[in-house]
């Protein structure tokens, strides 16, 4: 029963279906409970995180310490929380395609197909745009500024809305699970079945929203993280004295800059064409949909480079720390990085070799992906060098940096048959593309984003996570994974195509199976990361490494306080050469102060970035659901807040010199008392943050 | 931007010659397609040719961009957005023509 | 970056901190990153102008729509806006009194403003043609690109008004100047794109 009166223009195209609840009541299927379930799940987790929140009386704690606060380590830690927040529900959908394709054999299995659809959709859009951006957000965020001795990044600010963009769209997200439903045309939402003549609903707007709120608070991102790494290094770091981890947040912010605008101009066209009724990809009246293809790739291959640049950061970090040994090849990893970060921009037609350009076009571009593996494999061998006749210690980080050297090989193996376009034609949106890209990214992205959290987990909260727990999700992680993924290589050349729903060949069996086993156990590591966690919180008076240095590292992250002060340095530090802390180290004394301490400016905290990120997504909101007065109240409170902040001029505050002569006291003094540790019990209670050095 | 120790006239001539060029070029390109002169193509050419000429000036005169006076990441950061533009949209002209032929 | 080099010249902050410095650096520098970033956008969208051309699909043509004069009007309107807001430029680093400034950034808005309103003219009448976005490919490719840019000259003119607000509220403090600059590399911007439009949209589309 439609609404009546005003209620249509208030409601815009909202109706009592809408709602999962309605739907399961009305057809009580499986599919549908699923559905009412998952919309139940996010409901009571929202409530109850806000009930217990005001049961311990710290929301004023929360807003005036995180939500507003504009230090990029805070902001950093606050990506990594969405972004595991956003890893549990799309490895739970996961899991879900997995065991229904198992079941699904010649029978049509527990999920509907319109609802495998939007699982697969959500899948992947959450996957990249709300777990691994922001992961690799936080992770560069939090690291990049200590690195090059910086006291923030160049815009705090926008540092703050490119979050809160990034949360609004994770919470359109999560309300598409409550409030309608989601797109069925995948993460890439390829016209014209995204268009309103074969995708009519809400879901294919969703999509474009969410997809178009991240995409704006990735640019911002790279530009942010660019323009510090370029104007904010401290004296003495050149750029060929930088750390790798910075050299690859350096190229993934470049592409960023310039792989975001394919994506807006292919969501925002795509819009018009729904909003507005354009004609750019539809079937009739001129529409292109080829272009579609090629503009979403120009984004899409840049993308995939985001992605994996800053775990190859990571690896360089975690496998010179870990070997105990300079890093192999410096400059062959920054030509490496350099050219990847190029070549990345002359690939994209890999991903439609079979839209029906010519055989000459189709093979320029494969040479070219042939070509972009080499620089990979020049990063292999340096950290393979690296590690040979270092003194190995097989810790956490570590074993994730060794199981992704072996199996992102096999994955890359994998793409430069793909990139052969007559192979690529047989197998092309098969299951073997699924267990390609899966290939890379699970085992190179994830595995370094991980190895990276636990690497850094001590520097930014104050203790080491535990080491057992690590090991058993790290194990999880790895079987999980090749039993997931290794069995769809044969599927799909075998023939599956992805995306399906039900599977009508009986061989297929066995290998849908150990899939689905797989998927298990990927959930296990998730849910031993869980208790790793909570486990590592109970222990934390036992581990705590507050002098800040528990691996002996090499880079001035490592030469200030766990946590850090919010100034991040008292003196500015001026570096010699690469590795300086290290160098400190083992040239005199490391923590001996180089000058006298002076007041520090900081950025006050600011609701700007909630404002933003709070009313776009309410923009967004009204835009799906068609309730255009919400569309344009959103629209113009977010003008408004930007008008009204450019008249802020009350906008820093100062740590006083005598306040950060007390704070540095107390550190030093508590690195005067620690007791320095060699290496072969870092992973004990008696490792304080402070590392020996012999000889 | 324009250099510290400019002094105002040497500004208001950068931008006047600037103006002064711009105009010229606009007149030009307008002219030569209001009173054609040559085959569409090649007039097409001489168009954008002209329209390339004129947005180098505008770096010139209005953005003070310029080899000898730039520092060298605006410069860099320029060339490299260059490289990429042209890279994207001569791929989407190259591929898109070619697909329009064999399909369309 | 060495000190010595070009400090945001053409900024004449004098004798102001060492952290103002260094942000009003990182703050140009920044603005001509994300000016970059919406340089691809619009390029993206004249790649798409360029496949769509051919798309008319029997409905109205660019040598049925497009009209010399006001093509050539707006040129200038812009054009000149560009060098009013240089001269506003100059004044804000050189001259005595603020009202230069803002005459000359005010004579720039007025010639944005005119300029936003011949474009939209130039559409109401394409829309008595028919020519509306729906009608084919190829004009929604035209009604994408071409009132994207006028999006952007009006909200630029908006940022014109925000800011001579701004220098009658706090005269010319760092802040108001770094934002000025950008302003100003934002309108300028705004004109290479219009070269760009007026030579492939309308000169193109105009050639016999």
């Amino acid at each position: 029963m439609m609404p009546q009166g005003i209620w249509p223009a208030v409601l815009g195209r909202f109706v009592w279906t809408s709602l999962p609840f309605v739907r399961a009541w009305e057809h009580p299927t499986a599919s549908e409970i699923i559905g009412a379930g998952a919309a139940s799940i996010v409901i009571i987790g929202a409530v109850s995180t806000v009930a217990l929140i005001i049961w311990f009386g710290k929301w004023r704690f929360l807003w005036s310490e995180w939500l507003t606060s504009l230090d990029h380590k805070k902001i950093g830690i606050m990506y990594i929380v969405l972004a595991f927040v956003m890893l549990s529900r799309a490895l739970i959908e996961a899991v879900l395609m997995r065991l229904q394709q198992a079941a699904a054999i010649n029978n049509p299995g527990f999920l509907a197909p319109d609802h495998f659809a939007q699982l697969f959709s959500t899948h992947g859009s959450i996957m990249i745009f709300f777990m691994a951006m922001p992961f690799l957000a936080g992770l560069i965020n939090f690291v990049m500024p200590l690195q090059i001795g910086s006291r923030d990044v160049a815009f705090p600010l926008l540092n703050s809305i490119s979050l809160w963009l990034t949360g609004g769209a994770a919470g359109l997200m999560m309300a598409s699970l409550v409030i309608g439903e989601f797109s069925t045309g995948g993460w890439s939402g390829y016209p014209p079945y995204t268009e309103l003549a074969f995708s009519p609903g809400v879901g294919p707007d969703y999509w474009i929203w969410a997809v178009t709120l991240g995409s704006i608070g990735s640019t911002l991102t790279g530009i942010n993280f660019a323009v510090t790494i370029y104007k904010m290094r401290c004296p003495g770091m050149d750029l060929m004295r930088m750390p790798l981890f910075v050299w690859t947040a350096l190229c993934t912010s470049i592409l960023m800059i310039f792989a975001m605008p394919p994506l807006t101009v292919a969501t925002a066209l795509l819009a018009l064409d729904r909003y507005l009724g354009f004609h750019f990809f539809t079937n009739d009246l001129g529409g292109n949909m080829m272009n579609y293809a090629n503009l979403f790739w120009l984004f899409g291959h840049p993308e995939v480079y985001i992605l994996i640049l800053p775990a190859f950061g990571v690896y360089s970090e975690v496998v010179s720390t870990f070997s105990t040994k300079d890093l192999y090849g410096y400059t062959s990893l920054v030509l490496a990085t350099a050219a990847i970060a190029l070549l990345s921009f002359t690939v994209w037609v890999h991903h439609f070799f079979t839209m029906g350009q010519n055989a000459n076009i189709n093979a320029v571009f494969g040479i070219a992906t042939m070509t972009i593996g080499v620089p990979t494999g020049v990063k292999i061998y340096d950290w393979i060098w690296t590690m040979f006749r270092g003194e190995v210690r097989f810790t956490v980080p570590m074993l994730y940096s060794l199981a992704f050297m072996m199996t992102f090989v096999l994955g890359g193996f994998t793409g430069i048959l793909l990139a052969f376009p007559p192979l690529d034609y047989l197998v092309h949106n098969t299951l073997f593309l699924v267990a390609h890209f899966h290939n890379m990214l699970i085992p190179g992205l994830l595995y370094g984003m991980l190895a990276g959290y636990h690497y850094w987990f001590p520097k930014a909260f104050g203790f080491r996570l535990n080491e057992t727990w690590g090991r058993i999700s790290f194990g999880c992680w790895v079987v999980g994974f090749y039993l997931a993924f290794m069995p769809l290589y044969v599927l799909g050349a075998a023939g599956l195509a992805r995306r399906t729903q039900e599977v009508f060949e009986t061989a297929f069996r066995p290998w849908l199976y150990i899939a689905g086993v797989g998927a298990l156990i990927l959930l296990c590591a998730l849910a031993s990361l869980v208790v790793q966690l909570w486990v590592s919180i109970r222990q934390r008076d036992a581990n705590r490494v507050f002098a800040g240095d528990p691996w002996d590292g090499r880079g001035l992250e490592w030469s200030t306080s766990a946590p850090p002060p919010e100034y991040n340095f008292a003196i500015l530090p001026r570096v010699h050469g690469r590795d300086p802390f290290y160098d400190r180290k083992r040239n005199g004394d490391p923590y001996a102060p180089s000058g006298s301490y002076h007041d520090i400016v900081i950025p006050k905290n600011s609701m700007t970035g909630p404002v933003i990120g709070v009313f776009g997504a309410a923009t967004a909101f009204g835009l799906v659901w068609h309730m255009w007065w919400l569309a344009i109240i959103g629209l113009l409170v977010i003008i408004a807040a930007v008008v009204a902040r450019s008249f802020a001029r009350d906008v820093h505050e100062i740590i006083s010199a005598d306040k950060v002569e007390r704070i540095e006291g107390r550190w030093l003094r508590a690195v005067v008392k620690a007791t320095s540790i060699p290496r072969k019990v870092e992973m004990k209670p008696v490792n304080q943050g402070l590392a020996r050095v012999s000889g | 931007m324009s250099g510290p120790r400019d002094t105002r006239r040497d500004e208001i001539r950068s931008y006047g010659i600037g103006y002064g060029l711009a105009l010229g070029l606009t007149g030009a390109a307008f002219a030569i397609v209001h009173w054609p002169g040559f085959v569409s193509t090649t007039t097409l050419v001489v168009v954008l040719g002209l329209a390339l000429v004129q947005i180098v000036v505008h770096f010139r005169f209005f953005l003070h961009i310029s080899l000898p006076r730039s520092a060298r990441d605006d410069l860099q950061l320029i060339l490299f957005s260059t490289l990429i533009v042209i890279l994207m949209v001569s791929g989407t002209l190259i591929i898109l023509f070619n697909l329009r032929a064999r399909m369309m | 970056m060495s000190a010595s080099e070009v400090r945001h010249a053409g900024l004449n902050l004098g004798n102001t901190d060492e952290l103002t410095h260094e942000q009003a650096e990182s703050a140009i520098f920044g603005f001509w990153v994300f000016l970059m970033s919406d340089a691809v956008l619009f390029a993206l969208l004249f790649a798409t102008y360029g496949v769509m051309l051919p798309a008319t699909v029997g409905g109205p043509t660019p040598a049925s729509e497009y009209k010399m004069l006001p093509a050539f009007l707006e040129t200038l309107e812009l054009l000149t806006s560009s060098f009013t807001f240089g001269m506003a430029t100059v004044a804000m680093k050189h001259a005595a009194s603020r009202g230069e400034l803002l005459g000359w950034m005010g004579v720039t808005l007025i010639l944005g403003g005119a300029f936003l309103g011949m474009e939209l003219n130039d559409f109401v009448t394409m829309f008595g043609d028919g020519a509306f976005p729906t009608r084919s490919g190829y004009l929604s490719s035209f009604f994408a690109l071409v009132p994207l840019h006028g999006l952007h000259v009006f909200f630029g003119s908006i940022w014109i008004i925000v800011m001579m607000i701004q220098v009658v509220t706090f005269g010319l403090d760092a802040r108001v100047k770094i934002n000025i600059l950008r302003l100003g590399l934002f309108w300028h911007f705004l004109d290479i794109v219009w070269v760009a439009i007026f030579s492939v949209v309308y000169l193109q589309g105009l050639i016999q």
